[in-house]
């Protein structure tokens, strides 16, 4: 596989949750190494993409490939037939996600948070997986929080986890799910700090969110969704200087731009 | 005629309050073992199940808890076996009756369990690659224990006190230690009026207990 293929390749993707058509033949692509942005009114259905790519979310038709494989399915004789379980487990163990409601195990302090998977999906000896989680736990400034339980952390740090536990997987991927939402507006700064400095060392990403700012600053690629299509994508740059291309796109950055105030 | 309280009875026979108590708590924790087991496994089971096997796990909760425990005793240790041709000992017979019973209960119990662990923390754990098996494992199991434990201490409470019944097989738990000091003595006042504090301290000092357990296992405590 060439270099210059994008990692993930959305290719006229359609899904619908009964007789409501959420995706509506989405193209996309993501570079390796490139951030790309997915904006969108709810209910333009940027997140039900993203949570396509892991597959937590099946799609119908159309493809979904990360670094050459199809997600979704496993095509055989020219047959498409749904993945089972195993298959995706192997499969999103390599794809990276955080959600906007951190979703951290309760029961686990932050170092197990980041433990569990390196222990029984990468099958990591305690030791290693211990020192890697809390490895990645000092990068993300908790080194002081390592056997705190979620409940006794703030969202903002209870977040960073979330980051650790899914980028000390080491990803081909991260897709990051409106991690800010969820957030006190004093408590975005330091998770998004975390993101910049994962695109500065070159991690791929795919993200949904409704910092503006942050993606115009953030993103090599803005793709702006609309009735479960692409509607614009492009550089920042190009997106949010001159969005007179679409009549959608400038109403809905007008309405971002009046909450953001 | 007047009736005069005379303690020296009870006090005479102690020790088969004292061994039936102990029993009593035997039976209620096998018992409470043995329904976890039961009503773990259908709980799991039933996730996601066939409508037969749903059908067939719903049958036997709701003809457990609707009919009479008593009835659920005799028709263990009279009907199995007349019926079976084998016969067992009755503290054998009344503990099989109380897990069955203990098992339909705690079905219910781990399944609204099971349903009440939060979406997104199955989505965490399908997200960073674990299998369905080690999601219940390292996920569902620890969030719905936690979940589950006050419904489990109350069960406790109340099969312990079921544990009663087993007078009516002449189990020699703390109910039949009362009726035998009652009927060879006739001090039935007395009897009772130590008996009844013995359940309600028991029960007190088990409950108390559990409650802590629960606090230490709240959701989100280690």
């Amino acid at each position: 596989m060439s270099v210059s293929e994008p990692l993930v390749k959305v290719r006229g993707v359609t899904k619908a949750f009964g007789s409501n058509n959420v995706l509506n033949g989405v193209d996309l692509d993501v570079p390796r190494g490139s951030v790309v942005s997915i904006i969108g009114a709810s209910g333009s259905g940027k997140t039900t993409l993203l949570r396509c790519v892991n597959l937590l979310e099946s799609y119908d038709s159309g493809s979904i490939e990360v670094d050459g494989v199809e997600v979704g399915y496993d095509i055989a004789d020219g047959r498409r037939r749904p993945r089972g379980e195993r298959d995706l487990a192997r499969i999103r163990a390599d794809i990276g996600m955080v959600f906007q409601m951190f979703n951290l195990f309760p029961h686990l302090t932050a170092t197990e948070n980041v433990m569990l998977g390196l222990r029984k999906v990468r099958g990591m000896a305690k030791a290693e997986a211990r020192a890697t989680a809390e490895q990645w736990l000092v990068r993300v400034g908790l080194g002081d929080k390592l056997a705190s339980l979620p409940i006794e952390m703030s969202g903002g740090q209870q977040q960073r986890v979330g980051i650790a536990r899914a980028v000390a997987m080491n990803p081909k991927v991260l897709l990051l799910d409106e991690i800010t939402s969820a957030l006190d507006p004093e408590l975005v700064g330091e998770v998004l700090k975390v993101v910049r400095e994962l695109a500065r060392d070159g991690m791929t990403m795919m993200l949904v969110t409704h910092e503006m700012s942050f993606a115009r600053d953030v993103s090599s690629r803005v793709v702006f969704m609309d009735g479960g299509r692409v509607a614009v994508e492009g550089t920042p740059r190009e997106v949010f200087g001159a969005p007179a291309q679409s009549e959608r796109l400038r109403g809905f950055l007008a309405r971002i731009e009046l909450r953001e105030v | 005629m007047q009736y005069h309280l005379n303690y020296n009875f009870v006090w005479k026979y102690a020790d088969r309050l004292a061994w039936g108590l102990v029993l009593s708590l035997e039976l209620a924790v096998i018992s409470i073992a043995i329904g976890c087991v039961i009503g773990l496994t259908l709980a799991v089971l039933s996730q996601g199940a066939r409508r037969p096997v749903r059908f067939v796990i719903g049958m036997y909760v709701e003809f457990v808890r609707n009919v009479p425990l008593l009835l659920l005793v005799y028709l263990v240790f009279y009907g199995i076996p007349s019926i079976g041709g084998f016969a067992y000992d009755a503290t054998t017979s009344f503990v099989i009756t109380l897990s069955i019973y203990a098992g339909a209960y705690l079905v219910e119990v781990f399944r609204a369990g099971l349903e009440a662990i939060p979406k997104g923390l199955i989505d965490a754990g399908r997200a960073i690659g674990l299998t369905p098996v080690q999601r219940v494992l390292y996920v569902q199991l620890p969030t719905m224990f936690r979940i589950v434990l006050p419904s489990l201490s109350n069960a406790f409470i109340s099969l312990f006190k079921d544990t009663s019944l087993a007078t009516v097989l002449a189990v020699p738990e703390l109910m039949f230690g009362a009726n035998w000091i009652y009927t060879n003595t006739f001090r039935i006042v007395e009897v009772w009026t130590v008996v009844a504090p013995i359940y309600l301290v028991t029960g007190f000092v088990l409950l108390g207990g559990l409650r802590l357990l629960e606090r230490r296992f709240a959701i989100g405590r280690r």
